[in-house]
């Protein structure tokens, strides 16, 4: 006997908002639709910004990349803000139990000697890094407002990256018993330290992009593959074979998380370059400019992390990447 | 070695704020350009006070459980016809100016918050900002959500993100907060930080909330609830940005007092639609907008700016005109909104006798003597077939951009308040001496509005033409989303759905 | 001296949180209105964590006060035992 329950069937008037039957047809939408398309400000703004005369508040001219319609760039995970903290939630939920277990167990004191001081001055100056990696991706946040489709995304990357500074800061916490001395002395390697200058440089000079597209082919696409394969790669093997393994728990949240960023961004570039050859060109010449200066600022920080054959292992990483997104050399 | 124990406040410092770092090969002024056109002096990023010690992952933490909770009440709402709840298909006009005027405010104020959130010197200031900044995305995207099922069986919701972008009355919430953004960081953060998180937001949360509590709309009040813990965060930012300015430097004092002066009353004057909707659009009703005015602006504001004297800020001197408005705001508004409701999105009506009574009562001093009389006079044209809209357009605050239908109710309430001011040889009209002063003081920037009935005669509007070119224009489903609420539509299909003849 | 204010929503989490204020703050106001529970108190109010575990029978933790806060007046001072707020006049 099967057991059905009736609801009482109501016939509505419409399936959804104008401007997604438009998009879509009309037919019931979904909540990443509703919640994401058509829905930023386009036209008839009253007043122009005070610190930038030259355009409007939603502007897509702040970037010399073109698109018929912005909003092509979906978010393959379709994340809107709710399955946005729900996926993090899960994911911290893990790393709490994670940290959890290296402290209760007094981890830190059984890596093996040298390690600590390996770990403060290689892993967890990388703090700086994901602080500059949050404020690059505000910024295309800020300005790519007209499409919340891209400035959703970039807010997201934005927050996750001040997590990873965070998850940074803890691993130094649980290394020097909550006194923060791991973190002075990190900083000072990040400040001081010549093998981390360039990267220093390169962060700060991010920081004074003007277009925020290229703020984010800088950021996104070259430095953090490059970063990614040297650390989620090639120093997580380093730490294995030198007794370290249980670091990997504590820096799971930051491998993972980038992987699943990386769907995202990856098909955010392919549909921007597929969509003109002025696009394609324009962000192969920003690639370019950077991958040159990131080459420069990695090379003392690879070599001294892993050997000096490593930041060529990274690069092929990224040539992989490109060829993938269809930026192919 | 065990570890020493952390304190919340330690752990946070430890975690945030030495991330970053002073500059050594770029210029910071070239990473953070705009810190100094305003005459914002900061000595000391480091004395800001992080109020809400939230790390990300707490941040994470908590908000995926409230938005489960959140998701689970919409889907029991749809699933089972909770719009058949309300207590009378009137009330959902409240919430059709709250999707169209308020929400896309929502994304507007995220925008600013990621702009503050990159632009400002000091870390605590841009965490803050940037959690506001994905807060207020989660406001507009549960705000959509919890007004989806309506969308699917009432008039007036469907345009709500074109309509923002051109229809008279919604062009006073979007311009509020274009001019917001427009401004510097510093004043952005006062003016939707301070000004509306803190000062005001009382007054148009609770309202709407509580309206919605009263009148049956689970999704609504769902939504106003699970937000409201965000907006106990907002307000906390709203309260340090000034503090820290205040202590920061004494050559601040004068910039913030202007601001909040400038900000105050702009936000009052989009509360003006929020008193309307407490005394006329709600069925059953919460307070009036004078007992509302009254308890959180005059009591809990008072306290505030108590506190707020010992830096030399004082309460913004026009408070007693506003304490003389609460007796004639919502009447005024909502005999504008009806007799102009042949371009509204959303159906108005006249108050049944027991409403009429109702306001009488709450409105002692002035509602038989100023108000009651027009619903007389437009129930008779109505009894007679001739329910009356207007055949004009009104005429706008250059500022507010609200139609000039405030009167000098210190001296005769039957006065409409006219200023004018010539600058670059045009003429420029206010609808109060605070208008018209925020306007002299940055002519060069509200010279630019988009005014909607400026932009309608000059042809800007779907035309030249007439107003049915206008309605295209906005896509106002005219006949359905517009006019009285009596032989609307949605008033067929409610009485339809509650059976009633 | 000014009242603070503080709100949440009535749920069975909050029911507890409202008790430990009523027994830490014993001259607090408590107000019972639609889906909300309304707190004032003059010039502060503090919330200890140690009170709502007692009043619970088990952990919590203060900052998930965010999940049923409505409203607060009032300065702000949170640490890992207790969250307070109170005007200076």
């Amino acid at each position: 006997m099967t057991i059905e329950i009736k609801t009482a069937k109501m016939d509505t008037v419409r399936n959804t908002f104008g401007h997604i039957a438009r998009r879509f047809g009309d037919k019931p939408a979904t909540r990443y639709q509703e919640a994401t398309y058509d829905i930023a400000a386009q036209t008839n703004f009253h007043y122009k910004p005070l610190w930038d005369q030259d355009h409007e508040l939603n502007d897509p001219t702040r970037t010399a990349i073109v698109m018929e319609d912005w909003y092509a760039l979906k978010d393959p995970r379709q994340f809107y803000y709710g399955p946005y903290v729900q996926s993090r939630a899960r994911m911290q939920e893990n790393a709490e139990s994670n940290f959890n277990f290296f402290d209760k167990r007094n981890l830190a004191a059984k890596l093996p000697d040298g390690i600590k001081e390996n770990l403060i001055k290689f892993l967890i100056p990388l703090r700086h890094a994901e602080h500059t990696a949050n404020l690059n991706n505000m910024y295309c946040t800020a300005y790519a407002n007209y499409c919340t489709a891209v400035a959703q995304a970039t807010l997201f990357e934005a927050m996750d990256r001040f997590g990873n500074a965070q998850y940074y800061s803890r691993i130094g916490l649980s290394l020097d018993g909550n006194t923060g001395d791991s973190l002075v002395e990190a900083k000072a390697e990040w400040m001081n330290n010549p093998i981390w200058q360039g990267l220093r440089a390169y962060c700060e000079r991010t920081l004074t992009i003007d277009d925020w597209f290229e703020t984010f082919i800088a950021q996104n696409i070259v430095l953090d593959t490059l970063l990614d394969n040297l650390y989620f790669e090639q120093y997580d093997v380093w730490l294995s074979e030198h007794g370290a393994g249980d670091i990997l728990m504590l820096t799971e949240f930051m491998r993972e998380r980038s992987k699943e960023s990386h769907r995202w961004s990856d098909s955010l570039i392919k549909t921007v370059v597929n969509e003109s050859d002025q696009n394609a060109d324009q962000i192969k010449s920003w690639i370019s400019t950077w991958r040159i200066r990131a080459q420069q600022a990695l090379e003392p920080l690879a070599t001294g992390l892993l050997s000096e054959d490593a930041l060529a292992e990274a690069y092929a990483a990224l040539a992989g990447r490109l060829k993938k997104i269809g930026l192919a050399d | 070695m065990s570890a020493k124990k952390l304190n919340l406040k330690d752990k946070y410092r430890l975690l945030t704020r030495d991330l970053d770092w002073d500059f050594s090969y770029e210029d910071r002024k070239d990473a953070f350009p705009f810190e100094e056109f305003e005459g914002i002096k900061i000595t000391d990023w480091d004395k800001w006070e992080d109020p809400f010690r939230l790390t990300m992952d707490s941040y994470w933490k908590y908000q995926a459980e409230k938005e489960k909770k959140l998701y689970a009440i919409y889907d029991a709402f749809s699933q089972n016809n909770g719009h058949l709840n309300v207590s009378d298909a009137r009330y959902v006009n409240a919430i059709k100016i709250f999707l169209t005027a308020v929400s896309p405010g929502e994304l507007a104020a995220h925008s600013g918050f990621a702009f503050t959130g990159r632009q400002m010197g000091g870390i605590g200031a841009r965490i803050a900002s940037q959690m506001q900044s994905i807060d207020e995305l989660r406001h507009i995207q549960t705000q959509i959500h919890a007004m989806s099922h309506y969308n699917k069986f009432f008039d007036g919701f469907d345009e709500f993100s074109h309509m923002h972008d051109r229809v008279w009355y919604i062009s006073v919430v979007k311009s509020f907060f274009d001019d917001a953004r427009s401004a510097g960081p510093f004043e952005f953060m006062v003016s939707v930080g301070f000004s509306f998180e803190y000062v005001l937001t009382n007054l148009l949360f609770v309202p709407f909330m509580s309206g919605a509590a009263y009148n049956g709309d689970m999704a609504t009040v769902t939504f106003g609830f699970s937000a409201q813990s965000d907006e106990a965060r907002h307000m906390t930012l709203g309260l340090e940005i000034i503090k820290f300015l205040l202590e920061q430097h004494e050559d601040n004092v004068p910039i913030v007092q202007k601001w909040i002066d400038k900000w105050l009353w702009r936000g009052y004057r989009i509360l003006t639609v929020v008193a309307m909707m407490m005394d006329y659009m709600l069925p059953q009703k919460v307070m009036s907008w004078k007992e509302a005015w009254e308890l959180y602006f005059e009591q809990a504001g008072g306290a505030l700016f108590k506190d707020l004297e010992r830096y030399g800020i004082k309460m913004p001197d026009y408070t007693d005109l506003i304490k003389a408005e609460k007796d004639h705001l919502s009447h005024q508004a909502w005999w504008t909104f009806y007799t102009n409701s042949q371009a509204t999105a959303f159906h108005t009506w006249i108050p049944s006798d027991e409403e009429l009574d109702w306001l009488s009562e709450k409105y002692p001093e002035t509602f038989d003597k100023y108000y009651r009389p027009r619903w007389e006079l437009a129930k008779e044209m109505a009894d007679k077939g001739e329910r009356y809209y207007n055949e004009g357009l009104p005429q706008l605050c250059q500022t507010c951009q609200i139609p000039m239908i405030y009167t000098d109710v210190q001296n005769d309430p039957r006065d409409i308040v006219y200023r004018s001011t010539k600058y670059q040889g045009e003429r420029f009209h206010f609808c109060s001496d605070q208008c018209q002063h925020i306007f002299e003081d940055e002519p060069e920037k509200y010279v630019h509005a988009w005014l909607p009935v400026h932009q309608i005669f000059q042809g800007n509007c779907g035309g030249p033409g007439g107003l049915e070119k206008v309605m295209d224009y906005y896509k106002l489903d005219v006949g359905n989303a517009n006019m009285d609420y009596v032989g609307s539509p949605d008033e067929e299909r409610w009485k339809n759905w509650k059976g009633v003849a | 001296m000014s009242k603070v204010l503080i709100a949440f929503q009535e749920n069975d989490e909050s029911r507890y949180i409202v008790q430990a204020i009523e027994q830490d703050n014993p001259d607090a106001t408590v107000h019972f209105e639609p889906a909300m529970i309304r707190i004032e108190n003059e010039g502060a109010l503090t919330i200890n964590k140690a009170t709502v575990e007692e009043m619970m029978g088990c952990d919590w933790e203060v900052q998930s006060i965010h999940v049923n806060l409505l409203t607060l007046t009032g300065h702000i001072d949170e640490d890992d035992d207790y969250f307070t707020i109170h005007w200076n006049n």
